[in-house]
């Protein structure tokens, strides 16, 4: 089991964030993490990866139990995310920012190797000709693709992707998908937050659906679709519920 | 995004091309060395006592310039009161000297080492606070380390220690005594600035600079912050401990209003800033530079009684139209430059 969360409760101040959250993820999927605003998904991935300690629960990563651990110490165990709102080293170059990644996350290389894995990440992801670019010059599109580049450059076991098909255009959340796609050919298994219900129904394995810091509901793409708790959470929100009507059809 | 991407798809290029890797061979260490070294070679050339005052004080300047620039330029910490480590260097120098009679290479290793441990205890304290709130920490450390010394019997409280005339004779008299500190301090100059390179050109500095751009996400990223923030600064301690020592032993006697004084610590600020934050020429520039204005307004019967108020609004200048100072604005206005000044 790649990671296990149990039973995680977050509060801030009167503000229930997150209750009793549970779930299984088996190595190689994509859990696809769905929910109107504010329903906790980001709060869960801060959990997830160290950047809050659950007030109850805990969170157990290849079977170690990592609940309260530092992102650094997650970082180095083979987990890596990304932003929603993209945290680029702005005033270093785009090459700098993914051998961070490479020399930081678990693999722990040298920056002579980091170099190399650098530019390859780079390719992946496609943004060789902004190499040695400073990363404050890219627009939101590139920089989050330089924040997967950074990520998957760690060579991490699990990949938290928050929101990388927001703000962008049709054609790039295409060329995004197929990049997922291809992340998971090399059995790196995925949670991603994500509001582009097309895409997440077609790429995950299976769905977890968090409203109001509670789970409503977990399963395949089509049982999400046709679940009755999933369509009424959504109908607050009236855009995602047409959304997730188109998807019906 | 290609169509075409694949992870093992070109074969990637050379390490070497890197200016970073290629640490001997980039220029931008060598015209900082050899600047420092000309100037530096200077009065040694010469002779000349008077040039080697002039260049003694900048020298002095572009060691604590390029030592703070690791934490400030480098890791994004600004420590306003890093003359602490200049004054408790100095102080456990003279002290050593003083009581012991130690010899001077021990009590430079002496400051050394005590402003490296001071740095590391008070690093783990306060480098968990951030922006604002550790500046004005480290300003309290210096202003709590005046007033401790100022009453610490040993380092005899507010008088200071005096050295005694005699000390000079075991190095061939009072004269060479101070070319010897001056040569001392050449050497550390130098030192600092093959470290200040080293650093930020290793996965250590890639570690710090990454810390100074997004400490959160530097964390994400695997960096273990607390501890290349308690080494970097330990690290920027170190020398200006060493070259306190230098200079209280060529001044032969140190007191506490001398040794923190904190209008040298803003000072240092402002070479750091004029020259350049985080690059390894700017500090060394920003000191020459700063020494030099120094030096004519502090015999400019004008500007001499207020040449501190010139400091303050040339740091209000700086920051408000070329915060990334002379090499880094000229890094950015001629992408170029960017091999060649580091």
């Amino acid at each position: 089991m790649m990671l296990q969360v149990k039973n995680i409760t977050k509060r801030f101040g009167g503000l229930q964030a997150l209750s009793n959250v549970s779930f299984d993820l088996p190595e190689g999927q994509i859990l696809g993490l769905i929910g109107p605003n504010g329903a906790g998904k980001t709060t869960l991935f801060n959990v997830i990866n160290g950047v809050y300690t659950p007030d109850e629960g805990q969170v157990i990563f290849r079977g170690k139990n990592v609940t309260g651990k530092k992102p650094y110490h997650l970082a180095h165990l083979g987990m890596a995310r990304t932003h929603q709102i993209v945290r680029p080293l702005n005033e270093l170059s785009v090459r700098e920012n993914v051998m961070a990644g490479s020399c930081f996350g678990r693999e722990n290389r040298i920056l002579r190797e980091a170099y190399e894995i650098a530019e390859e990440v780079i390719n992946f992801v496609g943004l060789e000709t902004r190499i040695d670019q400073l990363a404050g010059s890219l627009n939101v599109a590139q920089k989050k693709r330089l924040e997967m580049a950074r990520a998957l450059a760690a060579r991490p076991y699990l990949l938290l992707l928050d929101e990388v098909l927001a703000g962008l255009n049709p054609s790039e959340i295409f060329q995004m998908v197929e990049t997922i796609r291809k992340i998971r050919e090399q059995e790196i298994t995925i949670i991603m937050i994500e509001h582009v219900m097309h895409a997440v129904m077609n790429v995950s394995d299976r769905i977890f659906v968090l409203d109001y810091g509670s789970q409503i509901a977990e399963g395949t793409p089509s049982e999400i679709a046709n679940d009755q708790k999933v369509i009424e959470a959504y109908l607050g929100d009236p855009k995602l519920a047409q959304k997730l009507m188109d998807h019906l059809d | 995004m290609k169509d075409s991407t694949n992870i093992t798809l070109t074969p990637p290029r050379r390490a070497s091309q890197h200016a970073g890797l290629k640490l001997w061979l980039s220029p931008g260490i060598w015209i900082t060395l050899l600047l420092v070294l000309l100037v530096g070679l200077l009065p040694v050339i010469t002779g000349n006592a008077a040039t080697r005052e002039v260049i003694f004080t900048m020298l002095l300047s572009v060691v604590l310039a390029t030592n703070l620039n690791i934490i400030l330029g480098y890791t994004g910490y600004v420590s306003f009161g890093h003359v602490v480590f200049f004054g408790i260097g100095g102080y456990t120098g003279l002290f050593m000297l003083s009581q012991y009679n130690a010899p001077i290479w021990l009590a430079l290793f002496a400051g050394g080492l005590v402003a490296g441990t001071l740095a590391f205890l008070v690093g783990k304290a306060i480098l968990r606070l951030r922006g604002a709130y550790f500046a004005l920490a480290t300003i309290g450390i210096n202003e709590a380390m005046r007033a401790f010394v100022g009453n610490f019997p040993p380092f005899g409280a507010a008088t200071g220690i005096s050295l005694n005339f005699g000390i000079y004779q075991d190095y061939g008299g009072a004269a060479q005594a101070l070319w010897m500190t001056y040569i001392l301090l050449l050497g550390l100059a130098l030192f600092s600035v093959i470290l200040s390179y080293l650093i930020k050109t290793s996965k250590f500095g890639l570690s710090l600079l990454t810390i100074r751009e997004d400490e959160d996400a530097a964390e994400v990223i695997g960096v273990t912050t607390p501890n290349a923030k308690t080494w970097s600064y330990v690290i920027s301690a170190i020398i200006p401990g060493m070259v306190g020592v230098l200079f209280f032993f060529k001044n032969g006697n140190i007191e506490p209003a001398e040794a923190f004084r904190l209008n040298t610590s803003i000072e240092t600020i402002v070479m750091v800033m004029l020259g350049g934050q985080g690059t390894v020429l700017g500090p060394v520039l920003g000191a020459a530079g700063y020494q030099r204005l120094r030096g004519f307004l502090l015999t400019n019967p004008l500007f001499k009684d207020i040449q501190l108020s010139v400091a303050g609004l040339l740091l209000l200048l700086i920051i408000l139209f070329i915060p990334s100072g002379a090499v880094g604005w000229l890094r950015k206005r001629f992408p170029r430059l960017r091999k060649v000044l580091q």
